[in-house]
């Protein structure tokens, strides 16, 4: 008995010893390796991308690398955001806003050595509108005229649309509207020029590393799925001079915790966020890697207001006065975010919302007695009332944060259930909810990409709060030549929301996130946008980062 | 068994296969949402080009039958979320990446699981005993996702000693497969076990030990073999399930694997990526099985297939 | 086809009165055995007081289980709180009690759906064997490859947020392995002499299988059993991910443990409080299941 013990136990301590002994002689890899020193930057892109093609991708996990590998006719200066010259050397506006003229440079140069002129921009906006590209963004493209028409496959003619290339180097372009954010927009990946050849040899399969051609800074160089993908810099670029990086890695960092320690560990250059629970210890860090800047969203409430109890604009109103908004951003989210006193948030295309909402609960009190006006004092009499979320631990936390407010303020019962990400869409969809959580990135740093949401017969609105008043006065924003009215008429719309309040306010986003000491040129900015070619990594020993 | 009767198992599996398909192919479009819903709403006329692009305006019928003539040349299909793969080659990419972390996985389940449940199951009700099945008890209360980012704590952060993550060197293999193992081997330490237990008391095994045979050499020849019976049986879906549902191990450790595409691609309503992994997983479980059974007939001579 | 002589194990007497009598004198031996089986009798014991523990929770609990306190999240364990409070400043004690409460409940009902549909399934497949055999477990192949979350999802959809839902969904996939691991038994054992004779006996089927299968298949059924239960709590947390289970701020083990491992690394008390008191239960039951499979088993009597 006591011989078999034996023999047994030795086979397990055989076992542990190669275990130990592997661990040993892994010991190479990870701290080991320097990264950076092939001048390769090390990036953290949270998701896998769904495509790299410019007008099928919707993410921001693609925009990242798109904006690296292509160049649109105007770039955007990561500092300012202000449109600078790209493919396009210089632009003329018409006095109405209505026409635009650009004027190519022409040394610019797709991958493979082609020149990259007016032709190929025409190609490639016809594509993305052409219905069976089925472009998602297509709707980019509306802004040309007859551009929609298009898309909808009720006009067949391109020599219709709002675009023409007057010779090689030179196009046209006519709005529907005057769109004071259209340089803007053109730094959207919808709009980039696509390799005409390149797609039509290869159709879906173009956008592979092998196949794909693409004009900007960097090319596609190696893409693994849910692994690495890789670009390397363009020799044929036409400001390769400015261009320092050799490339980057772009990793799917789905995984949060994943990806901090793997910039602990001196593998990333760059993280996509830094998970909740770990801001208040970077916080911490005296070293500098924690890096917070505002972003260009609002995560907000969507209130249901086809259905009692939330019909009532005293319910509503209760709600937006009865719970801390800045007790929500300085202990449940945590990352610097602002409280939403505002629909828009403050700043977004020089606009600045005037009627506030309370940061904290000094105006609780009228927020009782509003519910009391309503019918239900103390919260009496009010039937529970449902927060829907998306199953996420950050929604689920402010949503527990808010019941308990809500409760402990006005007296308010509230329940919560989350569901998976699609069953939560088509409920909210369908309006089968009370309250339900959204959170709104913009398009374009203009008023307009959040105020729109709200007009009755916009997809996104989904509240079921429909304002006559607001829909002229956003029409009339939209129509609008003069900068300074159409601010106006934006105040006036954003005033008409919180007088009805079909949203609840919570938090302005804030993008967080650990950036290596090395990386120089790495500019925060509202739209998140870092443009690889003004990027470098200093010569400093890139240890590891704790 | 015979060359006949392999062949009656494949021949009964096509109309199972035919079941599955048509089961799968129907209940998700019952699941509501699709595809191409998201946060932001995507323009009826968009919406309408986009499901004009992947046939899903044909009315369903329509798209089954298509989808049959389709599998039946051996083409799973278009991604709708990954637009520049076909549902062929994420597999073709994921399925190798899967296979071998499932094998490595299987490995130190089974050594793991066999040496501590032979252990425990040798001496009974002693410390040989306790310990090993106290630490499977931990094996099965801490899931993967618990295991997981501990090892990566104490191994990958503190020692300094494994990578944290990645598919690359050989390295990368061992904590996630000591993680996916980790759990399996608890339930198979349990199993082996129980199944020893429970041989260990018949006859035959009685008679050997009242001849003096030494206690090591039943064990081996007598009650191993039909001691690891509940093992083998459990080993069938369980190598699927290794193969297949390394989701979380496969998100922890950054492994471009196909655990994921499971979760992913029913949270993503891409259909045929569903319909590809399930059927897949399917396949894994019929030939999983089978091997079993060959095995069960080969460890237990009592069972016959006629 | 080694040399190993297969004795078989010495047939019940066959006649249907004398079965009778012998299987209760069997349960009556069992419940003989287990009562001697320390680690067992601590191990029931142990569940009876937590489970009492679970029913008066509402009483004793110090604070509410939704009870926040922003301004005191992630404590360490102290007086105030025992156990420390979690991301929401909630007192971490309460909460693993109230989500024994939960997961206990879960634990325990859906592994009883899944017994009671894989053994019975089970035990007929393996009993009849030829044709109904494999139908019924080609059955099974075809419920293992549907998709789960899609199983669910629709489930919810039709039958609306309902708790009774969750047993079912957690015992709809548990019980097709239980069914292949009795069905192998049932292989096994129907080949015996003392089937056989009862068999040939005339005795009917029904009662073949109720009375001498299946007791005969409890040892790995138990044993699978006690692995059922804590899968089926941890699973929990993943139908709370699909919307199904119990709502926030309610807490389960499963939901606690998986918010425990986001805060590992800061405040690993989070973690390993429900942690502890799962593994515990599950010793418990363990011992328990342990000590019931070798009350139970007529051959370990004698051993």
């Amino acid at each position: 008995m006591r011989n078999n013990t034996g023999k047994l136990a030795a086979v397990v301590s055989v076992i542990m010893a190669v275990v130990v002994v592997g661990f040993f002689l892994m010991k190479n890899r990870g701290s080991g390796t320097k990264i950076g020193a092939d001048n390769f930057i090390h990036i953290g892109n949270g998701a896998e991308p769904k495509d790299l093609d410019p007008h099928i991708c919707t993410g921001v996990p693609e925009f990242h690398i798109i904006m690296n590998i292509f160049e649109g006719l105007v770039g955007k200066d990561p500092r300012t955001l202000d449109p600078i010259p790209g493919v396009a050397e210089k632009w003329e506006v018409s006095q109405d806003g209505l026409h635009y003229t650009f004027h190519l440079r022409k040394n610019a140069k797709w991958s493979n050595g082609d020149p990259v002129t007016a032709q190929d921009f025409v190609y490639s906006w016809i594509r993305l509108l052409k219905p069976e590209t089925a472009a998602e963004y297509a709707y980019q493209g509306y802004y040309f005229k007859n551009g929609k028409l298009f898309n909808e496959g009720k006009l067949k003619d391109t020599s219709q649309l709002g675009f023409k290339a007057v010779d090689d180097y030179t196009i046209q372009a006519n709005l529907e509207n005057p769109t004071p954010f259209f340089l803007s927009l053109l730094y959207h990946h919808s709009l980039y020029p696509v390799h005409q050849k390149t797609i039509e040899k290869f159709g879906q399969r173009w956008t592979r590393p092998e196949n794909m051609v693409t004009n900007g800074a960097f090319a596609l160089d190696r893409w693994e799925m849910n692994k690495i993908i890789s670009i390397k810099k363009n020799p044929n670029y036409w400001d390769k001079d400015t261009v320092k990086l050799a490339g980057a890695h772009y990793y799917p960092t789905e995984n949060l915790d994943t990806e901090e320690k793997m910039f602990r560990r001196g593998e990333l250059h760059i993280t996509n966020e830094v998970p909740l629970e770990k801001i208040l210890t970077w916080q911490a860090d005296k070293t500098g890697v924690y890096q917070t800047g505002p972003y260009l969203g609002n995560y907000f409430y969507w209130i249901n207001v086809t259905k009692p109890p939330l019909d009532n604009k005293l319910v509503r109103r209760a709600l937006n006065l009865g719970f801390d908004r800045t007790k929500i951003v300085k202990f449940v989210t945590r990352g610097g975010q602002a409280p939403a006193q505002f629909f828009t948030p403050p700043g977004t295309g020089n606009f600045m919302p005037k009627s506030a909402l309370p940061a904290d609960l000094s105006l609780v009190a009228e927020a009782k007695k509003l519910l009391a006006q309503a019918g239900y004092p103390e919260g009496k009499g009010l039937p529970p009332i449902e927060i829907l979320y998306n199953s996420h631990p950050g929604h689920k936390k402010i949503a527990e944060a808010l019941q308990e407010m809500w409760k402990s303020n006005l007296g308010v019962e509230i329940k919560l259930f989350n569901q998976e990400w699609k069953v939560y869409l088509d409920t909210m969809r369908t309006k089968n909810y009370q309250l339900g959580r959204q959170g709104w990135i913009g398009d374009y740093n203009d008023p307009n990409t959040f105020l729109d949401m709200l007009m009755s017969d916009n997809g996104n609105n989904r509240s079921g709060w429909a304002s006559q008043a607001y829909d002229a006065v956003m029409a009339k924003a939209q129509k609008e030549r003069n900068l300074n009215k159409r601010l106006v008429y934006f105040q006036q719309a954003e005033e008409l929301i919180m007088e009805d309040l079909p949203v609840i306010p919570i938090y302005i986003y804030t993008r967080t996130f650990l950036k290596h000491a090395a990386v120089q040129g790495w500019y925060p900015n509202i739209e998140d946008i870092h443009p690889l070619k003004n990027v470098s990594l200093a010569a400093t020993t890139l240890a590891k980062a704790d | 068994m015979g060359l006949r009767y392999l062949l009656g198992r494949l021949l009964g599996m096509i109309p199972v296969f035919f079941a599955v398909v048509t089961a799968i192919f129907f209940l998700i479009r019952f699941a509501p949402g699709g595809p191409f819903d998201s946060e932001r709403n995507v323009p009826p006329q968009i919406l309408e080009n986009l499901n004009k692009k992947y046939h899903l305006d044909e009315p369903l019928l329509m798209q089954y039958v298509h989808y049959l003539n389709d599998l039946a040349h051996g083409d799973l299909g278009p991604s709708f979320k990954h637009a520049n793969r076909t549902v062929n080659e994420i597999i073709g990419e994921a399925f190798p990446v899967s296979l071998e972390l499932g094998l490595i996985s299987l490995v130190w389940a089974l050594l793991i699981g066999i040496t501590a449940g032979g252990l425990a199951a040798l001496k009974p009700n002693t410390a040989f005993d306790y310990i090993p099945m106290s630490i499977s008890i931990l094996g099965i209360c801490l899931p993967t996702f618990v295991i997981g980012p501990f090892l990566v704590l104490v191994f990958g952060m503190w020692l300094e000693i494994a990578p944290v993550s990645g598919w690359d060197s050989i390295g990368d293999r061992i904590l996630p497969s000591l993680t996916l193992g980790f759990a399996f081997a608890a339930y198979i330490s349990r199993l082996t076990r129980g199944g020893l237990m429970e041989i260990r008391s018949l006859d035959f095994v009685r008679t050997a030990r009242a001849k003096g045979l030494p206690e090591s050499l039943i064990l081996v020849k007598h009650t191993l073999r039909g001691g690891l019976l509940p093992v083998v049986s459990y080993l069938g879906p369980a190598l699927a399930g290794i193969i297949a549902g390394a989701l979380v191990t496969e998100t922890i450790f950054s492994i471009p694997g196909l655990g994921r595409f499971f979760i992913e691609s029913a949270l993503n309503r891409d259909y045929t990526v569903v319909m590809g992994t399930s059927l897949l997983y399917f396949t894994l479980i019929f030939v999983c099985n089978f091997l079993v059974d060959v095995t069960y007939t080969i460890l237990d001579p009592r069972v016959r297939h006629e | 086809m080694s040399s190993i002589a297969i004795t078989m194990p010495t047939p019940e007497n066959p006649a249907l009165a004398l079965a009778q009598e012998a299987s209760s004198s069997l349960w009556m031996d069992a419940y003989r055995r287990l009562s001697k089986n320390k680690m067992a009798l601590a191990g029931a014991t142990f569940i009876l007081i937590e489970a009492f523990i679970c029913l008066i929770t509402p009483w004793i609990a110090p604070y509410g289980f939704e009870q926040q306190n922003l301004e005191f999240t992630l404590a360490r364990p102290s007086f105030a709180h025992w156990l420390g409070t979690d991301t929401l400043g909630r007192d971490l004690f309460t909460r693993v009690l109230y989500g024994g409460r939960v997961s206990l409940m879960v634990g325990i009902l859906a592994s009883l759906v899944s017994v009671v549909v894989g053994v019975i399934y089970g035990a007929v497949s393996g009993y009849a064997g030829g044709k109904i055999d494999s139908v019924l477990m080609r059955v099974v192949d075809i419920l293992y490859a549907l998709p789960f979350i899609f199983l669910v999802i629709i489930l919810m959809v039709y039958f609306g947020r309902n708790i009774v839902l969750l047993f079912v969904a957690l015992g709809l996939t548990e019980w097709l392995t239980m069914a292949r691991i009795v069905r192998g038994q049932v292989i096994s054992l129907k080949q015996k002499e003392f089937i056989e004779a009862a068999v040939s006996m005339g005795i009917p089927t029904r009662f073949i299988v109720l009375r001498h299968l299946v007791p005969n298949t409890l040892g790995p059924v138990i044993v699978y059993l006690t692995l059922t239960i804590p899968s089926a709590i941890l699973s929990e947390a993943f139908l709370s991910f699909l919307g199904l289970g119990v709502q926030a701020p309610m807490a389960s083990w499963g939901t606690l443990i998986s918010s425990g491992v986001e805060v590992m690394e800061v405040a690993p008390w989070v973690l390993i409080s429900p942690a502890i008191m799962l593994s515990l239960t599950l010793f418990s039951l363990n011992f328990l299941g342990d000590g019931l499979r070798d009350a139970l088993d007529p051959k370990g009597a004698k051993d």
